[in-house]
């Protein structure tokens, strides 16, 4: 997305400065406890992923964030305010883009911005200014003038998103963030989402998890309303269960079978799996995993010298870095 | 206290926008002025009713159609935030709820003072007729907007606890209309059967029927006021109380 925005005041506080605290937060819908005793700091600069299955508690904890829903128990700071003590001066640092995207239906998108400035305490020439630079930033021009109701779901989506832009705020706090846009809007909002979040923190929930590794510092995976996960994408990764394994092709003038025979006996090879399906000749495909993520180097030249010894032809070998689907399903998985 | 006018202010406006870009504000006030007037001069023979004074001819009908009427223009006001989910981005701006509460109820009691004012043209009329007594004109009209805004408050009220409109209207034409008959000379003979006076008594000055009727005689009590005053205040607690409630 275009446009400039100006750098807030966030920009002269130290990058670790804590933006967002949350303390002990709990919520509770009757019996159902929907967000269990969560606890976590966001910085300045940090871009937050919230991963999660369904109904695992992101957009409850959100919502607690924003000041929307009273926690059961523990404590949202905002910049060092207490979000129940003094709400407003908290909100006025935040910027919210709900859920699917709540809009009033009967306004045009350019009456609901004013309306959205008007709030946020904008006035006279700086209301203009930020109603603008938000349409634009938003590519909101062309429907500027249409009513809410007849938008697509995607302008929808980008008209609330403008919204929450429009004081520029310190904070962003983003649900599912590119639901409904298009393959280029998602891109345009990744990169407006990364822009942002140099100078800014941003907190944003997505089910795709390429959006993750695209757009974040950092990623926290929440399920049944605790956090099972907390690091950047990268450090999650290497959390799958076949990240640091050697993935090989080695074409072999005996079988296949030999081959994985023969990768099998090597010193740092911890398993053997193989990929081929049916008789492919003396070729063999698959991934040797190594006894333990530090051992994968050294297995890599095992490979290496074996195939040289034998006369086998090495004709791939690559590190699977661990995938974050992997990783998500691994966790989020046990004790259904 | 400038911020929360500022605050007020955006929140009624956009309401107004809101009623008058639909078609609900202007159908609601034709109805209106159709049946209010309609109703002076054929069913309180206007032109023979001799009396001068609109207590009787005008007046006396008015709270049958603020009933009915009235919480078709207070329904949408939570219902809708409800409904759209809009009320989430409304709560989470900078903004006391007590602003959007406020602000709301303005709104939709402007619409009320734009239908009453059209009906002005009933005042030339008896004017014309005959010489009126100005007071009871000016307190009846001051009564009727405080019975009209009453009832949009209550509904309001009623509003924030439902997602959907046609749930609202009903419940809130049933109390609306419970709060009119309850001051009701044949209803109040009911109860006179069954409860001693004072108790009825205490009932009777609980409907908003017979604090409007003292106000259309030019008995502008500063009580009657008050009632409605505070009918208005408790609705908008209660409709605070009400969404408190959804957040928590
Ligand atoms: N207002 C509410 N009343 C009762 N239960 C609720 C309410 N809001 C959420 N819940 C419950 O709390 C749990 C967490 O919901 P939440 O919306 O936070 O999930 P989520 O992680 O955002 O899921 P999704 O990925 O589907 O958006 C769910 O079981 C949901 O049914
Ligand atoms: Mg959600």
């Amino acid at each position: 997305m275009s446009g400039s925005l100006r750098t807030p005041a966030s920009d002269r506080r130290p990058k670790n400065y804590e933006m967002i605290s949350v303390q002990n937060l709990t919520k509770r819908f009757g019996t159902k406890l929907a967000v269990n005793d969560i606890s976590f700091q966001v910085g300045v600069g940090e871009v937050l992923g919230f991963l999660g299955p369904n109904g695992a508690g992101k957009s409850t904890t959100m919502r607690m964030i924003t000041g929307y829903f009273e926690p059961t128990a523990g404590h949202v700071s905002i910049d060092g305010i207490n979000m129940s003590d003094e709400p407003s001066r908290a909100k006025e640092k935040i910027g919210y883009l709900p859920e699917n995207a709540p809009l009033y239906d009967d306004m045009t998108v350019l009456s609901f911005l004013k309306f959205a400035a008007d709030l946020r305490g904008l006035s006279g020439s700086a209301k203009t200014t930020a109603v603008d630079k938000a349409l634009e930033t938003c590519f909101l021009k062309p429907v500027r003038n249409q009513s809410i109701d007849t938008l697509s779901k995607g302008y929808r989506h980008r008209t609330c998103l403008a919204q929450s832009i429009i004081h520029d705020p310190e904070i962003l706090i983003l649900d599912e963030p590119t639901d409904g846009l298009d393959p280029n809007q998602k891109a345009e909002v990744r990169n407006l989402i990364r822009r942002l979040g140099e100078t800014r923190t941003i907190i944003f929930s997505t089910h795709i998890l390429e959006e993750v590794e695209a757009a974040c510092t950092r990623a926290i995976i929440i399920d049944k309303g605790k956090i099972v996960a907390d690091g950047t994408p990268e450090e999650l990764k290497t959390k799958a269960v076949d990240a640091g394994a050697i993935e090989v092709r080695i074409d072999a003038p005996s079988s296949a079978a030999a081959v994985e025979a023969e990768l099998g006996k090597l010193a740092s090879a911890k398993r053997v799996s193989s990929k081929n399906l049916g008789e492919e000749g003396g070729a063999f495909t698959g991934c040797v995993i190594p006894k333990g993520k530090e051992k994968a180097g050294k297995l890599a030249s095992e490979i290496f010298e074996l195939c040289m010894s034998k006369g086998f032809s090495l004709t791939e070998l690559h590190q699977n870095p661990g995938r974050l689907d992997d990783v998500f399903r691994a966790i989020t998985r046990t004790g259904e | 206290m400038e911020i929360a006018v500022r605050n007020i202010k955006a929140v009624t406006k956009r309401e107004l926008v809101a009623y008058f870009t639909s078609p609900i504000a202007y159908v609601i006030i034709v109805i209106f002025l159709l049946v209010s007037t309609g109703f002076s001069f054929w069913v309180g023979d206007l032109w023979d009713f001799g009396d001068a004074s609109l207590t009787w001819t005008f007046f006396f009908f008015l709270p049958w159609f603020f009933v009915v009427l009235a919480p078709a223009v207070g329904m949408r006001l939570w219902a809708d935030e409800h409904r759209q989910g809009t009320i989430e981005l409304m709560l989470t701006m900078p903004i006391h709820p007590w602003h959007a509460i406020v602000g709301k109820f303005l709104a939709s009691s402007v619409v009320w003072a734009i239908a009453l004012l059209l009906t002005w043209p009933i005042v030339w009329t008896v004017q014309y007729l005959g010489d009126p007594d100005m007071g009871p004109i000016l307190s009846g009209y001051l009564g009727a907007f405080l019975f009209a805004s009453s009832c949009v408050a209550i509904s309001m009220a009623i509003s924030a606890f439902t997602r959907s409109q046609i749930t609202c209207l009903l419940i809130s034409v049933a109390v609306c209309l419970g709060l009119t008959l309850l001051g009701y000379p044949q209803i109040v003979d009911q109860f006179m059967k069954m409860l001693p006076a004072n108790v009825v008594d205490g009932i009777a000055d609980l409907s908003l029927m017979s604090h409007f009727l003292d106000m259309t005689k030019g008995v502008l009590v500063f009580r009657d006021i008050l009632y409605f005053l505070s009918v208005i205040v408790v609705s908008l607690l209660v409709t605070n109380i009400a969404i408190r409630a959804k957040r928590a």
